[in-house]
């Protein structure tokens, strides 16, 4: 993997004396979706900020591309762009405007032709000459997007694009996120929608209290989740597990009153009808069954509290 | 040098005076036709000549300075507490640009908003008295000085400023009696020898006095000392923000 942007042993505390990252360590590679997932107060936001440059760390260092982001901070900061997670928008510059300023911000020269494509891109471009204070809030989100892309950011950081946004707006989003990884750029985004993660990272980090608990492959991840248990309920309870069921991955409660199979919905065949057959030779009565699924949520769900004390 | 962005601010901040170009214009405008309607006119006639510069005139420099110290303080305080207070200032501490050239860009935009004000406030005189200016590199020095090193000062108000009350508080309480008070209206010799001793800790009053010795060539202190203490004043509000930028103070976490 080639990284982009590598964080080592980086963390953050506030004046407050709040610690809110520590000794965070990841490699973000080229090209890439990741989405960094926690809940409120996790951390994602300072994370993104000391990246950015507008948080400075207490310990560690960050490196964009092979720059530090300090001492090369000319370097790192024109490739990356930020959309930051508030509304934060003057009120009486034109989206034209405030879409060049930014540019310009970012040491790029006037490219009207590109600015315009982006605008039209993001469906603004009918909107240019309109003030931002006339802007609805999805409106709004879509020119802090063109903003962070105004100068043509190799990175690009959303932070929770999609908070408060309707499913309409939320899908554009995840379409105009797509297009932009297909248009070559790495792209970082926080969410606290598990779903979110799921439809569009490749990456997923989950991040609680400061620290950077996992950082998996989507696929791996879901390879997890994927894996489904059957609960049997038996008529009558069994006192061991018959020798004639021990080659099934199975497990007898301790009342006996439950058979689980753990299974891999991926794999070419579950072995369900064998299990379920065997068990009938084995003279269970069945009384019920069902099915138990763990998903991205239970493993989030997980993390998250075994970090809590 | 990021020069684009030293533009974009600059320009960002002179399209802000633009849109509202007849509240920037028009009140330092109609207040100093205020000022010498009252004060040059109606007092004024009434008052004999200065140093033998009849009243009217005399008020002149005063006057301009009044309007380019709050105009400079205002312009620049504001245009840096803004971004602050909207929270669109993420955006300049993300940019590739050095606090340098984030200090060119607003204290050059704010200090061209009151040069010009300046200027036309000198054009808006001109119309109440024959205006005769004796040393004109000199008056634009003054100007340009007086200018950039209150632009900073009101920079540095704004980026101290985490509301609106500090805002306004230093322009109110400090800014407005030290002018008021530094020989606007009047010579300073005129006041009691207490009032002159005291009056010279008021920095303002080597201002105008040195501004007034480059239209009348008549002061209340040597030019040379009113130069060093603009340019001593000016020093030490790079030193200031240097310090706040070094430092992060109320600038970043």
């Amino acid at each position: 993997m080639q990284a982009i942007v590598s964080i080592k042993d980086l963390s953050k505390t506030y004046q407050s004396g709040f610690q809110a990252l520590k000794h965070v360590n990841l490699d973000i590679a080229d090209g890439e979706i990741l989405a960094l997932l926690g809940p409120n107060g996790a951390g994602k936001t300072t994370l993104i900020s000391i990246i950015s440059g507008i948080v400075t760390p207490s310990t560690g260092s960050v490196s964009v591309n092979g720059f530090d982001n300090i001492s090369d901070y000319r370097k790192t900061r024109a490739m990356i762009g930020l959309v930051p997670q508030e509304l934060t928008l003057g009120q009486f510059d034109t989206v034209w405007n405030t879409v060049s300023f930014s540019r310009g911000l970012f040491g790029r020269k006037k490219d009207n032709a590109y600015l315009e494509q982006l605008l039209k891109d993001l469906s603004l471009f009918d909107k240019k000459d309109a003030e931002l204070r006339a802007l609805s809030g999805g409106m709004k989100r879509r020119v802090l997007i063109a903003k962070a892309l105004s100068h043509e950011p190799k990175i690009l950081f959303l932070d929770e694009p999609t908070a408060g946004v309707d499913v309409e707006l939320r899908k554009d989003m995840w379409n105009i996120v797509r297009r932009l990884r297909d248009s070559g750029v790495t792209i970082i985004l926080t969410t606290h929608y598990i779903e979110e993660a799921e439809e569009i990272a490749d990456r997923i980090g989950v991040i609680n209290k400061g620290e950077l608990l996992l950082v998996e492959d989507k696929k791996t991840l879901m390879h997890n989740l994927g894996k489904k248990q059957l609960i049997v309920e038996l008529k009558q309870t069994a006192s061991h597990l018959p020798p004639s069921l021990a080659g099934y991955d199975l497990e007898l409660s301790n009342d006996g009153e439950q058979l689980t199979y753990t299974y891999d919905t991926m794999s070419d065949s579950t072995g369900i009808t064998d299990m379920l057959q065997a068990i009938q030779s084995a003279g269970l009565l069945l009384k019920d069954m069902h099915i138990k699924q763990s998903s991205l949520e239970d493993i989030f769900v997980d993390l998250v509290k075994e970090v809590k004390p | 040098m990021n020069f684009q962005a030293i533009r974009v601010i600059f320009h960002q901040e002179m399209l802000r005076a633009w849109e509202t170009l007849f509240q920037s214009l028009a009140s330092p405008v109609i207040s100093t036709c205020l000022y010498f309607i009252v004060f040059g006119s109606a007092i004024g006639s009434r008052i004999e000549n200065i140093d033998g510069v009849p009243y009217g005139l005399f008020i002149v420099p005063g006057l301009t300075m009044l309007s380019l110290l709050t105009q400079s303080i205002a312009n620049a305080s504001f245009g840096i507490f803004f971004p602050k207070f909207t929270g669109t200032i993420y955006e300049i501490h993300s940019a590739p640009i050095s606090h340098f050239e984030i200090l060119i860009g607003y204290v050059g935009a704010a200090a061209t908003k009151s040069l010009i004000i300046g200027i036309i406030i000198l054009f808006t005189a001109s119309f109440f008295v024959e205006l005769n200016i004796a040393h004109p590199v000199w008056m634009v020095t003054f100007l340009i000085l007086t200018c950039i090193s209150f632009s900073l000062f009101g920079f540095i108000i704004g980026l101290w400023a985490n509301d609106f009350e500090k805002l306004q508080v230093i322009p109110l309480l400090v800014i407005t009696p030290l002018v008021f008070l530094g020989g606007s209206f009047y010579s300073v010799n005129m006041l009691p020898p207490f009032w002159q001793s005291v009056t010279l800790f008021n920095p303002v009053v080597y201002l105008i006095s040195g501004f007034r010795w480059s239209f009348f060539e008549v002061s209340d202190v040597s030019v040379g000392v009113s130069l060093a203490m603009i340019v001593g004043f000016l020093v030490i509000c790079i030193a200031i923000v240097g310090w706040m930028f070094r430092t992060g103070y109320r600038v970043k976490q």
